[in-house]
């Protein structure tokens, strides 16, 4: 009887079926994956994901090809006779080059996450010292914009209007935007769904991240981090508007709220209100 | 040493043997103490709790002191302080706790018993109790999830429900291999008549019991609103519900620490002659890796969990920022202990995977080396990647190329697990018998965890999926589908060993499928809601996301009816049909199969001398000595 090569084999089944699920999932599925494309950090999550995808697809399918070979092809036929499996202890070559392609796509993957990262800032808070800053293309200036987190509402502060506080947010399109995310209390997380952004609101530090936006959108705003008992609520929507409206609404909000800015204090990147009270 | 026979002293009647030291006394003197410090504690400050009213109109002093004083006397109830207390006056040193079976029956699982085997069972009941309460737990939490306005619970309680939850499966669960089944077989394996420090492994048992305890009483303090991460300065401004969290996971870091460093002890000072590192069963490796991040990361909870006292006591400031405190120093803290954790509660998983392969495919463990390898390399790395949970929060954001890499790292020292399992598969004969079906699940799930933990560690792919449902998913994938699934293996595997019954064939392989199946109906569509942007721990989501959240609930309740069902298989099996097992119903090759059921009290008649590891399978058998093969001779 010749003898089978089941290494032969699995191989085969794993081009088989890892070729077309690769494809499938990179080409069809992968760029329809969320946040979207409504801006470039949320394009370049997009991306991201479906690099990572066309990675994890042919490694899934090849752990899972050989599983189901092994269970299919090994499995005991005559369970009445006690026989045993040939005393395989190991294969030195087998092992060495598992070790080589895994070490190789890990680091790919480190590298290019890491270069991916430093290349946008993802949309991720980088800290008060943003390891990669984004520049206003020339001629433009960033829009900054404070988020400031409290039991259980997110506000808004524009620094450069003013320091007006408004508590929904409305952003203008094609524009560079850095958003300071700090808390008044506890630690929450300001994620901006379709933006692609997400920076964590620690009380006493200014979490810097950015967003490049595109054309208008519409986004939804979570709180990320359980924050207390009304965590789940603390949710709302957000607008990415055409310059002018922008415009108009920002001044119509420095109209709105001036009487109750002169209450507020100065613009600052941390605050430290009253201490910390009992009951939440 | 040799058995010498004892002659069984006549057994006393119940009510005499309920006087005296056992868990009834512990849970009298439990109360007692509890009452006491409450009482020490509101006298100590009292006044100046008047002065300082807060809000809750709690005194945390003395709720503290009232738990301390509580596990004290629950501990000395038992019998913790008898041995100690009789040294010092001068009394010679006995093992009297190694309550024997002949006198005291079934009652010494319910007192002080430094038998390893009973101490296994013991843990094995009161995790699997806990184990219950928190999936009834998680079944609420569904409960209240099925809509997004009609609200079951109140948000406060359904927090409580999810800390409540989380707490309970991290806290207790981690010792849910090395509790019950490294704690009964290690000492076997290695050719060891007990552990390194029996009292100390009887400790860490009835402390985890009295930490869950304390953890439940947070339901009559309005419970905590945290989650089991405790974040700071939400802690800070908990009622005493946060108490009783910090209660528990301090007891469970002291338990862990004192376990993983009994673990350790055994296996590097009391392995048999003969039992070389290279022969050290594969189970034994992962426990001793385990045992290590135990033992080092404990500590840090513990540590973080003393300061988070004193914010709440004696008015320190460490994590109360604009007092010179920090936040991310909590995060720091926790999670130099929590990313640890969660491979402690992973390792024992590949370990009874990797050592229940062989016995199944008829092969010898393929890759001894490289798993040895690759368990060695999860725990050392496991200490570099914690800051991955930090991704978005601004601190050392410089530092999250490094995190990125070691996290991404780990899955290599994992790689070599599943290249091990895939090798040990490779042209065997495979049975599949109940606990290789949940070692074959383990393998299904923990690939899906390992994967999509790979799109965790990637910052820009994290920064969508950061806080949501995915990295639940992500986490339930490797602890439940990992930890889970080969706790249940262990169940299928071992106990008929520990009971010498044998559990109903059919009951168990329903309850392994309908187990898989509704696990991955239940965590398989929550990658899909966290992507969708569904935020962890919210009691409310949006309206679109309705559909998938009922069938998720619904999964989650077939989870439930597959636990009934494995509960229905015990009772069934265990205490109805009570069919006795055979001393070795796998044919393993393994040492505690070679012994007779039920094992003696003292293991072994003389110490044995190993020859080889125990997967001697497909290799010609030497000349027979006393145990048929492989293993260990006599």
């Amino acid at each position: 009887m010749k003898e089978v090569n089941h290494f032969r084999r699995v191989t085969l089944w794993w081009l088989v079926v890892s070729i077309p699920a690769t494809l499938i999932v990179v080409l069809v599925l992968a760029p329809g994956m969320p946040p979207g494309n409504g801006t470039n950090q949320a394009a370049g999550q997009v991306i991201d994901n479906t690099v990572l995808f066309g990675i994890a697809t042919p490694v899934t399918v090849a752990v899972l090809v050989v599983f189901t070979y092994s269970l299919i092809t090994f499995r005991e036929r005559t369970p009445q006779v006690a026989a045993e499996g040939p005393a395989l202890r190991g294969h030195a070559g087998i092992q060495l080059w598992w070790i080589v392609v895994t070490t190789g796509l890990v680091l790919f993957l480190a590298a290019y996450g890491s270069i991916r990262m430093l290349e946008d800032g993802a949309g991720g808070g980088q800290g008060p010292n943003p390891i990669a800053p984004i520049k206003a293309p020339p001629g433009q200036r960033t829009l900054r914009v404070q988020v400031v987190a409290q039991q259980w509402q997110f506000t808004y502060r524009f620094p450069q209007y003013g320091g007006v506080e408004v508590p929904n947010i409305e952003l203008p399109a094609h524009s560079t935007i850095q958003f300071n995310v700090t808390s008044l209390d506890v630690i929450h997380s300001w994620w901006a769904y379709q933006l692609g952004v997400k920076a964590d609101a620690n009380p006493g530090v200014n979490n810097v991240a950015y967003v490049q936006t595109r054309g208008p959108l519409t986004f939804d705003v979570h709180c990320a981090e359980l924050c207390g008992v009304w965590h789940g609520y603390m949710f709302g929507v957000g607008h990415v508007v055409s310059k002018a409206r922008f415009a108009a609404w920002i001044a119509a909000k420095q109209k709105q709220f001036a009487p109750s800015l002169k209450k507020l204090g100065p613009y600052s990147k941390t605050y430290f209100p009253q201490p910390l009270r009992r009951g939440g | 040493m040799s058995t010498t026979a004892v002659t069984a002293p006549p057994r006393a009647p119940l009510w005499r043997r309920l006087m005296g030291f056992n868990i009834l006394t512990g849970i009298l003197l439990g109360i007692g103490g509890w009452y006491l410090g409450y009482w020490i504690g509101t006298r100590l400050t009292g006044e100046s709790f008047a002065y300082f009213a807060s809000e809750a109109g709690q005194n945390d002093i003395a709720i503290f002191l009232g738990y301390f004083l509580g596990v004290v006397g629950f501990l000395a109830g038992l019998g913790f302080l008898n041995y100690p207390l009789r040294r010092m006056l001068g009394h010679p040193p006995t093992l009297a706790e190694k309550e024997s079976a002949e006198t005291h029956g079934a009652l010494r699982y319910f007192s002080l018993s430094t038998d390893h085997k009973v101490v296994g069972m013991q843990y094995l009941v009161g995790i699997g109790f806990f184990f219950g309460v928190g999936g009834l737990a998680a079944m609420l939490i569904r409960t209240e999830l099925l809509s997004p306005h009609h609200h079951v619970f109140g948000a406060n309680q359904y927090l409580t429900l999810v800390g409540t939850h989380g707490t309970l499966m991290m806290g207790m669960m981690t010792s849910s291999i090395l509790g019950p089944f490294a704690n009964y077989f290690v000492p076997i394996m290695i050719g060891a008549r007990r552990m390194a420090f029996p009292r100390i492994e009887a400790f860490t048992f009835w402390l985890l019991m009295a930490a869950g305890v304390i953890l439940l009483t947070t339901l009559a303090w309005g419970g905590f609103q945290t989650g089991w991460t405790g974040y700071q300065p939400l802690g800070a401004q908990g009622t005493a519900g946060f108490d009783a969290y910090i209660g528990f996971f301090t007891l469970v870091g002291i338990s862990m620490t004192l376990l993983g460093f009994n673990i350790m002890a055994t296996v590097i000072t009391m392995r048999a002659p003969g039992m070389t590192w290279s022969r050290l069963p594969i189970f034994v490796w992962g426990v001793l890796a385990t045992a290590f991040l135990m033992l080092l990361a404990a500590p840090m909870l513990a540590a973080a969990l003393m300061m988070a006292t004193m914010d709440r006591t004696i008015q320190t400031t460490f994590f109360i920022p604009g007092y010179g405190g920090s936040s991310y120093l909590w995060q720091n803290l926790f999670w130099f202990f929590g990313h640890p954790e969660v491979y402690i509660v992973a390792l024992p998983g590949f370990a009874i995977v990797l050592e229940l392969l062989p016995v199944f495919t008829r092969k010898p463990l393929w890759g001894y080396r490289l798993a040895v390898a690759g368990l060695a390399g999860v725990t050392f790395l496991s200490f570099f990647v914690w800051q991955h949970h930090l991704f978005v929060s601004g601190i050392n954001a410089d530092l999250r190329p490094f995190y990125m890499l070691s996290t991404e790292l780990i899955s290599l020292p994992t790689g070599f697990i599943f290249l091990c399992c895939m090798g040990t598969l490779w042209r065997g004969r495979i049975r599949f018998t109940v606990p290789m079906w949940f070692c074959i699940g383990w393998a299904f799930n923990f690939l899906f965890g390992g994967i999509s933990g790979v799109f965790l560690s990637d910052v820009p792919s994290d920064v969508l999926t950061h806080g949501s449902f995915f990295s639940m998913a992500h986490f339930h994938y490797t602890i439940m589908g990992g930890l889970i699934f080969t706790f249940f293996a262990a169940i299928y595997y071992w106990v008929p060993k520990m009971t010498g019954l044998r559990f109903n064939e059919m009951l168990s392989k329903i309850h392994f499928w309908t187990l898989f199946v509704a696990f991955n109906a239940t965590f398989g569509p929550l990658f899909a809601v966290g992507w969708l942007g569904q935020p962890r721990r919210v009691v409310t989501y949006p309206f679109g996301l309705q559909t998938l959240n009922d069938v998720v609930s619904i999964a989650a309740y077939c989870i439930g009816v597959s636990m009934l069902i494995f509960l229905a298989n015990v009772v069934w099996s265990l205490v109805i049909k009570r069919e006795p097992s055979v001393a070795n119903p796998w044919n393993s090759k393994s040492i505690e199969f070679q012994l007779p059921t039920p094992l003696p009290v003292h293991d072994f008649d003389r110490i044995p001398v190993f020859d080889a590891d125990p997967y001697p399978y497909g290799e010609p058998v030497p000349a027979a000595p006393a145990f048929a093969s492989g293993g260990g001779q006599v």
